[in-house]
């Protein structure tokens, strides 16, 4: 239970970053808070965008999705694996998939690190980690009867 | 269970007050574009240029072909200025070659882009060299490469050789770097709005702003 609650409130947090960076896009926050500087220039290359939309705004929605399966499978009262958990572990692969494309992009194209996009990267991780958590557990047999 | 949604309004009140917070501290003007510093001095070549003449505004990058900063800005950022700000006549874009001293190849590359220039194809020069950077990363002499760049922009190759060979526009490059260190640059790349240092975040966004701002401005 504490697994499913914990996903819940990380893609709560992860929702209120892209949030962040999305409203950064739109001009509705003037300066990022990053340090480097290496926002701005993330944010502001051709890369910020995908299929026409702000990467950012598929984060807050990867991340709401997130958030809702997430108190959904929360309060199954059966603790086994359901359709939530399907769900989440789907969309949290995906969701780390895309973060390593644009991890790479950062490294290996445009030369410059968002500290924001560092901890979205970190929260999908730990999402996804935990999502997938109990099919490792089952793989190896020893899954608890309550995940 | 309880503990779990104390925990989510916690979040979720932190995060809205976070964004709110952000929101509202929105600085209504950037931080001062530009610094004073030096007009570029009059010279017989004025740089390459992308644009057109009578754009209200002229920027003047210096830049090292060696240097990864100015290779990311090239890849990342110019293109959207071109649409952006070149493309839509609002800015004469000039290029000034600044080669660094501690680049071992800056000089070669700033030659290439010259004798490519001389056949009427320094844009086509200065993508190819900025786009396929590993050139610089590996260490070696690269002529062999921006030969083989030559080629691929159609330019007159023997031409090209023998340009590189006289090492005609040594002069001409020394030139440009001298008037960049008379404008106070001290890294690469640099960017002058209308002769105007402009010290902060290179970025097309940036650029844009600064560019309606002026123009804004002296519509006023």
């Amino acid at each position: 239970m504490r697994r499913r609650q914990a996903i819940a409130v990380l893609a709560l947090a992860g929702m209120f970053v892209s949030l962040y960076l999305w409203l950064h896009k739109l001009g509705l926050i003037g300066v990022l808070q990053c340090g480097t500087g290496g926002c701005d220039t993330v944010q502001a290359s051709s890369y910020s965008v995908f299929l026409g939309l702000p990467v950012a705004l598929y984060g807050v929605v990867g991340y709401a999705a997130l958030f809702a399966l997430g108190l959904v499978s929360v309060r199954q009262a059966d603790g086994s694996w359901g359709w939530p958990d399907t769900a989440i572990a789907v969309l949290a692969t995906t969701a780390f998939l895309f973060t390593l494309y644009l991890t790479a992009l950062e490294l290996f194209v445009i030369h410059a690190i968002c500290r924001w996009c560092v901890v979205s990267a970190a929260i999908v991780t730990a999402i996804v980690v935990l999502a997938l958590l109990p099919i490792g557990r089952r793989s190896i047999g020893t899954v608890p009867p309550n995940s | 269970m309880k503990g779990f949604y104390i925990l989510l309004v916690a979040v979720g009140i932190g995060g809205a007050g976070w964004l709110v917070y952000s929101a509202r501290n929105k600085p209504t003007e950037r931080p001062a574009p530009a610094t004073p510093a030096a007009a570029p001095a009059a010279g017989a070549f004025r740089g390459y240029t992308l644009g057109s003449d009578s754009a209200p505004i002229t920027i003047t990058e210096y830049s090292d072909f060696q240097c990864p900063y100015c290779a990311s800005f090239v890849t990342v950022q110019m293109p959207e200025v071109r649409t952006q700000l070149i493309g839509t006549g609002k800015v004469l874009w000039r290029f000034r070659d600044f080669p660094l001293p501690s680049h071992k190849y800056s000089n070669l590359a700033a030659m290439a882009g010259q004798c490519a220039g001389e056949q009427g194809k320094f844009w086509e020069m200065h993508d190819q060299i900025f786009y396929n950077h590993q050139w610089a990363e590996r260490g070696k002499n690269p002529s062999g490469q921006f030969r083989e760049f030559a080629k691929a922009i159609g330019a007159d190759v023997a031409r090209y050789d023998a340009c590189m060979d006289s090492q005609r526009y040594a002069g001409r490059i020394e030139e440009s770097r001298q008037e960049g260190i008379a404008a106070g640059v001290d890294a690469t790349p640099k960017f002058y709005f209308d002769g105007r240092r402009f010290d902060g975040m290179p970025t097309s966004d940036t650029f844009k702003h600064i560019v309606d701002s002026i123009i804004a401005t002296r519509k006023r």
